[in-house]
C-alpha cells in the first residue's frame, strides 16, 4: 500500500526485535471474541487514478455549470490561486497545533497576524485564533456573555441566520439559558419597539447580525446605547464578512462573531470554515479560543507563543471557558494570505463592486410588473424580493435554465412567503444577471 | 541559535535526521506595508459604480481601515513562504505526538477536495443538483459505520470536542425520554480535557473516577459510582496510556444494568480500526476525529470534523439533518426529525474535511486493518528498543502508542519537557508532555503507521542519545532547544502582559 512505508521483511525483523512471533499478538489485549475474523465491507481499494474519477463523478453530479444566487450565509467570492499555493504547503497543512512554539514560528505569526487583521476589520481591541464557523462562534460569544454579565437570558434578532439560531438553541437548552427572539420592523431591522429596557435589564445580551438575514444593515450605535443603558452586552455576528471592507464596523459592539467564509475559503458544501470571536481587551479571559501573544525568548528576538491557556480545556478541563480544542487554523491562514493580497484598497474595491452589483440587480428585477423589494433598510449584496408567483415555482423553472435562483424565505420565515433572498457579489457578470432577470420575466409572463 | 553553546556542545554527532539550512529573517506583513501597494486585482466593473456615501449613507459608509496592509504579490508569497521554513510538518518528519495520531495526509486527498462542483457546491443548492456531495456524505457514513459496528451517525459535527458534545446531548435526550435525564457523567482521570468540558456544556456533572494500579478502569469503582444519578461513562479506549480496556464489555454491562450509556471517545481509534468494533464490544454512542485516523490535515490546529456514531435507540435523537437514500436511489437531507437534539453547526458540518476522509478511507478499503497494524508495530518497536533506558509507569501491553516517564531522568534534574525541547535538535518534533495526568512526567509517543523502520530507529537512536546526555551534561537541556530560529520563549511574559495583535 502506498502510504505504509515498510517492506515485509522490514515487518518480521521489527516483530524479531519486540520479540513477537506474529503481528496477532500485538493485539492480544482485545478479548478475542471481539477480534474480526472477517475482512470489513469497505470499498476500495483505490489507486489514485480511481480515487480521482470517483470523486470527478461526484462533481458531475452537482451544479458544476450553474450560475447561483444564493448567498444566506455561504458566498462566492473571488479567490487567488497564490493564498492556494500557500496554503498547500506542507509545512502548514500538515503541522500540529502550535503548542512547541520553537518549531512553530511560521504558524503563530500567520495566527497573530490573523488576530490583527480580525480585529481591525471588526473596530474591535482583540481577536482569538479562531472558532469552528459563524454559527458556534455566536453561539459562544452568547455564552460568553452570560459568564460575564450573570444573566440568563438573551434577547435574539430573528433576522439573525436562522441556522444559527438552532445552533445557539441547541446549546442553551442546558445551560439555563433563556433565549427570546425580537421581531424585525417593516424595514427589515430589528423591532426596536420590541426591546423595553425592563426586558435588556433582564438579559445578558441584545443579539444582531448585520448585515442581517435580510441583508439589511442595523444601527449598531443605537442598539448598543440600549443594550449597555440597561447593563445588557451587544452581541453582534456577522455572516458577509465583505462588507467590513466598506460598511462601517460594530466598533460598540461588546461581542462580535464572524464568519470569515468569504475571504477566500471555498463554498465547499457548507465548510470548512472560519469562524472569529473579537472582543474588548477586558473582556479577553472569559474569551473561548485558542490565542497567540507576543513574546521574547532569551535572546530577546521576537516570538509568538499560544497564551491565557489557563481559559482552555487541556488546562482547565470542567472549568474552561468552553470545550473547544481544534479549530480551523488552516481557514484563518487562508483569510490572512487573502486579505494581505487584496490589502487595504482591494477590500474596498471588492466591497464596493458587492454593492454596486447588487444595486444594479435590484434595480434591474424592480422593472419586471410585480417585483419589487420587501424592506427598506439599506442593504450590502443581499436583498429581498417579493415575487408574484411562488419561489419555488420559479426555481424550478430557473433550474432548468442552469440558474440558482433566489433562496425561499417562507422556508425560515412562514410569514414570508413569495420572498426569496437574492445574493450579488463581485463574481457575477452583468449577463449573468441580465439573463437571471430575463428568465423571471420569462418565467412570470407564461400563464399558470 | 543559542549565543552562548558552541557548535559541538549544541549538536552531538548522534544528530543523523537534521542539518543546518538558512533561515530566513523576516518580519510581521504590517511592518512590509507601503501606501499603493497590492497584490490582488479585481475585473473592472461591468455595472454602474456607486459610492459607499450615496449607497450606504453616512450611518453606514466606512472609512480606510487603519494599519491594514498594502503588499504586492511577490511580498505575500515570500512572506508566508518564510514564514513556513519555521515550522516543522509531517512532510518533514515523523510527529511522535501521543494522542495526536499526526500521519501521513495524502496529497490525493487536497487535490479533489478542490474539484469544481465540490469545492464550489453552495449548501443550499438544491438537492436535485448537489447529488454528488449528499452522496460522498452517505459513503463515508456507511465506510464508517462498518469501521466502528455501529447503526447510525451524523457527520455534522466540526470537531471531536463537537461530536463529543453531540453525543452527550444524544444520551440526555435519550435517557429524557425514558423519564430522567439523570445528573452526572463518570470520568477516567487518563481522559483527555475536553471530555470534561463537553460534560458541562450538556448540562451534566462531571465526576471523576479513577484508574487501577495498571491504568484501567477499575470496575469495583465503577460499580460503586455508577448509581441512579449516572448518566454515562466517557470512556477514551484504548486509554490515553494506549492500552486496551480489557473488561470493556463488563463496563458496558455495569453501566447497562443501572439504566446508563457507554460512550466511547474515538480519538485512538488508530488502533482499531480493521481490528476489532466499538459497537460489538457495548459501546452505545462514540466519535471519531477524521484529522487523527482518517488523515485530514492538522493545518496548525484544525480543521477537524466529529462524526457520531450510535446505536438504534439513539438513532431518533441525532441532530437535523441526516443524509439519507430514498427509494429511487436519490439522496435528500432529511429535515423531519422531531426527537432531534437540534442543529450543533450550520449547514452539513465540514464537507471538505468528510471529503478527504472518504479519500482516505477509499484508498485503504478493507486494507485499513494493515495501517491499524503498521501503528501498533511501530509504537510496539519503539517501547522494545527505548525500555533499556526511560521508565515504563505501566507495562501493560501497549496498542498505538507508548507512555514512559521521565522518573530516570529526573534523578539528574531533567525532565519531560526539557527532553522534548532537546529532542528538537535532534530533527524531530517532541511527543505529548505531561499527558495523561496519571503519569507524572509523562512521555507519549505515537508513531503512526505513516513511519519506515528507518524513521524509527532514527527516533530511537536520537533518545538514546538523549538518555546520555542526561548523565553526562544535563546543563545543555536548560538551553535546549539550540538550532532553531528562537529559543525557549517567554511564556509568563506574555501572558502577564498580553500582546495578541500588531499595532502600528
Amino acid at each position: 500500500m502506498r502510504y505504509l512505508p515498510k517492506s515485509p521483511s522490514e515487518r518480521q525483523e521489527m516483530l524479531a526485535a519486540i520479540g513477537a512471533d506474529n503481528i496477532e499478538e500485538l493485539f492480544q489485549t482485545i478479548p478475542g471474541k471481539f477480534r474480526l475474523r472477517e475482512k470489513l465491507p469497505l470499498p476500495g481499494p483505490l489507486s489514485e487514478m480511481e480515487i480521482i474519477d470517483y470523486f470527478k463523478d461526484r462533481a458531475s453530479e452537482t451544479a458544476r455549470d450553474y450560475t447561483s444566487f444564493l448567498g444566506a450565509g455561504v458566498y462566492q467570492h473571488l479567490r487567488s490561486v497564490v493564498t492556494e499555493a500557500i496554503v498547500q504547503r506542507g509545512e502548514f497543512l500538515t503541522s500540529y497545533t502550535p503548542y512547541q512554539a520553537e518549531i512553530s514560528q511560521g504558524t503563530l505569526t500567520a495566527i497573530f497576524e490573523f488576530q490583527t487583521l480580525m480585529a481591525q476589520l471588526t473596530g474591535q481591541e482583540v481577536a482569538n485564533a479562531s472558532m469552528y464557523d459563524g454559527s458556534t462562534a455566536l453561539t459562544e460569544a452568547v455564552l460568553m456573555a452570560q459568564r460575564i454579565t450573570g444573566r440568563d437570558k438573551v434577547l435574539v434578532a430573528r433576522t439573525v441566520h436562522p441556522e444559527y439560531r438552532q445552533v445557539l438553541a441547541t446549546y442553551a437548552k442546558n445551560l439555563g439559558l433563556e433565549i427570546e427572539e425580537i421581531n424585525y420592523a417593516a424595514s427589515g431591522h430589528l423591532d426596536r419597539d420590541a426591546l423595553s429596557p425592563e426586558k435588556i435589564a433582564a438579559s445578558a445580551a441584545v443579539v444582531v447580525q448585520s448585515p442581517n438575514f435580510f441583508g439589511v444593515l442595523e444601527h449598531i450605535p443605537a442598539l448598543a446605547d440600549s443594550a449597555h443603558s440597561s447593563g445588557a452586552l451587544l452581541v453582534t455576528t456577522i455572516a458577509e464578512a465583505v462588507s467590513l471592507g466598506i460598511v462601517r464596523p460594530p466598533i460598540e459592539a461588546d461581542i462580535v462573531a464572524m464568519e470569515g467564509q468569504s475571504f477566500g475559503v471555498a463554498p465547499s458544501y457548507g465548510g470548512p470554515f472560519v469562524g472569529v470571536i473579537a472582543t474588548r481587551d477586558k473582556f479577553v479571559r472569559q474569551m473561548p479560543g485558542r490565542l497567540a501573544g507576543q513574546t521574547t525568548d532569551a535572546a530577546g528576538q521576537r516570538g509568538f507563543v499560544l497564551t491565557l491557556a489557563t481559559r482552555e480545556q487541556h488546562i482547565r478541563r470542567e472549568k474552561a471557558t468552553s470545550n473547544i480544542c481544534t479549530n480551523e487554523a488552516l481557514f484563518a491562514l487562508v483569510a490572512t494570505v487573502h486579505l494581505c493580497l487584496l490589502g487595504k484598497e482591494g477590500l474596498r474595491e471588492m466591497a464596493l463592486q458587492n454593492i454596486a452589483k447588487a444595486q444594479f440587480a435590484l434595480a434591474e428585477l424592480a422593472k419586471i410588473p410585480g417585483v419589487r423589494r420587501t424592506f427598506s433598510g439599506r442593504f450590502f449584496n443581499e436583498f429581498v424580493v417579493e415575487f408574484p408567483r411562488s419561489v419555488k415555482l420559479i426555481n424550478s423553472a430557473l433550474l432548468r435554465e442552469k440558474i440558482i435562483g433566489p433562496l425561499a424565505v417562507g422556508m425560515h420565515y412562514p410569514e414570508l412567503s413569495k420572498r426569496g433572498l437574492l445574493c450579488v457579489t463581485e463574481t457575477m457578470p452583468r449577463r449573468e444577471i441580465e439573463r437571471l432577470v430575463a428568465a423571471i420575466r420569462r418565467i412570470l409572463e407564461t400563464p399558470v | 541559535m543559542n549565543p552562548k553553546l558552541t557548535e559541538t556542545e549544541a549538536l552531538p554527532v548522534a544528530i543523523r535526521k537534521a542539518g543546518r539550512h538558512v533561515s530566513q529573517t523576516e518580519g510581521l506583513i504590517f511592518e512590509k506595508s507601503a501606501p499603493g501597494k497590492r497584490g490582488m486585482e479585481l475585473p473592472p466593473l461591468d455595472v454602474p459604480a456607486v459610492s459607499a456615501e450615496t449607497a450606504l449613507g453616512r450611518d453606514f459608509a466606512r472609512g480606510a481601515i487603519e494599519g491594514f496592509p498594502e503588499v504586492s504579490e511577490i511580498e505575500v508569497i515570500r512572506h508566508f513562504t518564510r514564514l513556513s521554513t519555521w515550522n516543522y510538518a509531517i512532510d518533514l518528519g515523523m510527529y511522535p505526538l501521543g494522542s495526536c495520531t499526526m500521519k501521513y495526509n495524502p496529497r490525493v486527498n487536497e487535490y479533489v477536495s478542490r474539484l469544481d462542483g465540490l469545492a464550489s457546491a453552495h449548501p443550499w443548492q438544491p438537492a436535485e443538483v448537489a447529488q454528488g456531495c449528499l452522496r460522498i456524505i452517505h459513503d463515508l457514513q456507511k465506510c464508517l459505520l462498518a469501521i466502528t459496528g455501529m447503526d447510525a451517525a451524523t457527520l455534522q459535527p466540526a470537531a471531536g470536542a463537537q461530536g463529543e458534545l453531540t453525543g452527550l446531548l444524544m444520551i440526555r435526550a435519550y435517557l429524557q425520554s425514558q423519564g430522567n435525564p439523570r445528573k452526572k457523567v463518570l470520568i477516567p482521570d487518563s481522559s483527555h480535557g475536553t471530555n470534561p468540558a463537553s460534560v458541562v456544556i450538556a448540562g451534566y456533572e462531571v465526576q471523576n473516577i479513577r484508574s487501577n494500579a495498571r491504568g484501567q478502569i477499575d470496575t469495583d469503582h465503577l460499580r460503586e459510582f455508577a448509581a441512579g444519578d449516572v448518566a454515562a461513562l466517557m470512556v477514551t479506549n484504548p486509554s490515553t496510556l494506549g492500552v486496551f480496556e480489557e473488561r470493556i464489555a463488563e463496563i458496558a454491562e455495569i453501566l447497562h444494568e443501572r439504566g446508563a450509556l457507554l460512550y466511547m471517545d474515538g480519538a485512538n481509534m488508530n488502533a482499531l480500526a480493521g481490528i476489532t468494533r466499538p459497537g460489538d464490544f457495548g459501546v452505545d454512542v462514540m466519535h471519531l476525529n477524521l484529522h487523527k485516523t482518517f488523515s485530514t490535515p492538522h493545518g496548525g490546529g484544525g480543521p477537524g470534523a466529529g462524526p457520531v456514531m450510535v446505536k438504534k435507540i439513539l438513532e431518533p435523537f441525532l441532530p437535523a439533518p441526516i443524509v439519507v437514500q430514498k427509494d429511487d436511489g436519490k439522496f435528500a437531507l432529511d429535515f423531519n426529525r422531531p426527537k432531534s437534539v437540534g442543529r450543533v453547526r450550520a449547514f452539513c458540518g465540514n464537507f471538505g474535511v468528510l471529503l478527504r476522509a472518504l479519500a482516505y478511507t477509499l484508498a485503504y478499503g478493507p486494507g485499513i486493518r494493515q495501517a491499524t497494524e503498521d501503528a501498533v508495530l511501530n509504537a510496539n518497536y519503539i517501547r522494545r528498543r527505548l525500555e533499556d533506558a526511560f521508565d515504563l509507569p505501566y507495562d501493560l501491553p501497549s496498542l498505538h502508542e507508548v507512555v514512559f516517564s521521565d522518573a530516570r531522568q529526573k534523578r539528574n534534574g531533567v525532565n519531560t519537557m526539557d527532553i522534548a525541547k532537546r529532542l528538537i535538535d535532534y530533527g524531530f518534533h517532541p511527543y505529548t508532555t505531561a499527558f495523561p495526568l496519571i503519569v507524572p512526567g509523562a512521555m507519549m509517543i505515537e508513531p503512526t503507521e505513516s513511519e519506515s523502520k528507518e524513521e524509527c530507529d532514527l527516533f530511537i537512536e536520537a533518545m538514546h542519545s538523549i538518555a546520555s546526555e542526561a548523565e553526562t551534561n544535563p546543563e545543555i537541556f536548560k538551553t535546549a532547544p539550540h538550532s532553531t530560529r528562537v529559543g525557549r520563549l517567554d511564556e509568563v511574559a506574555a501572558a502577564r502582559k498580553p500582546v495578541l495583535r500588531w499595532k502600528p
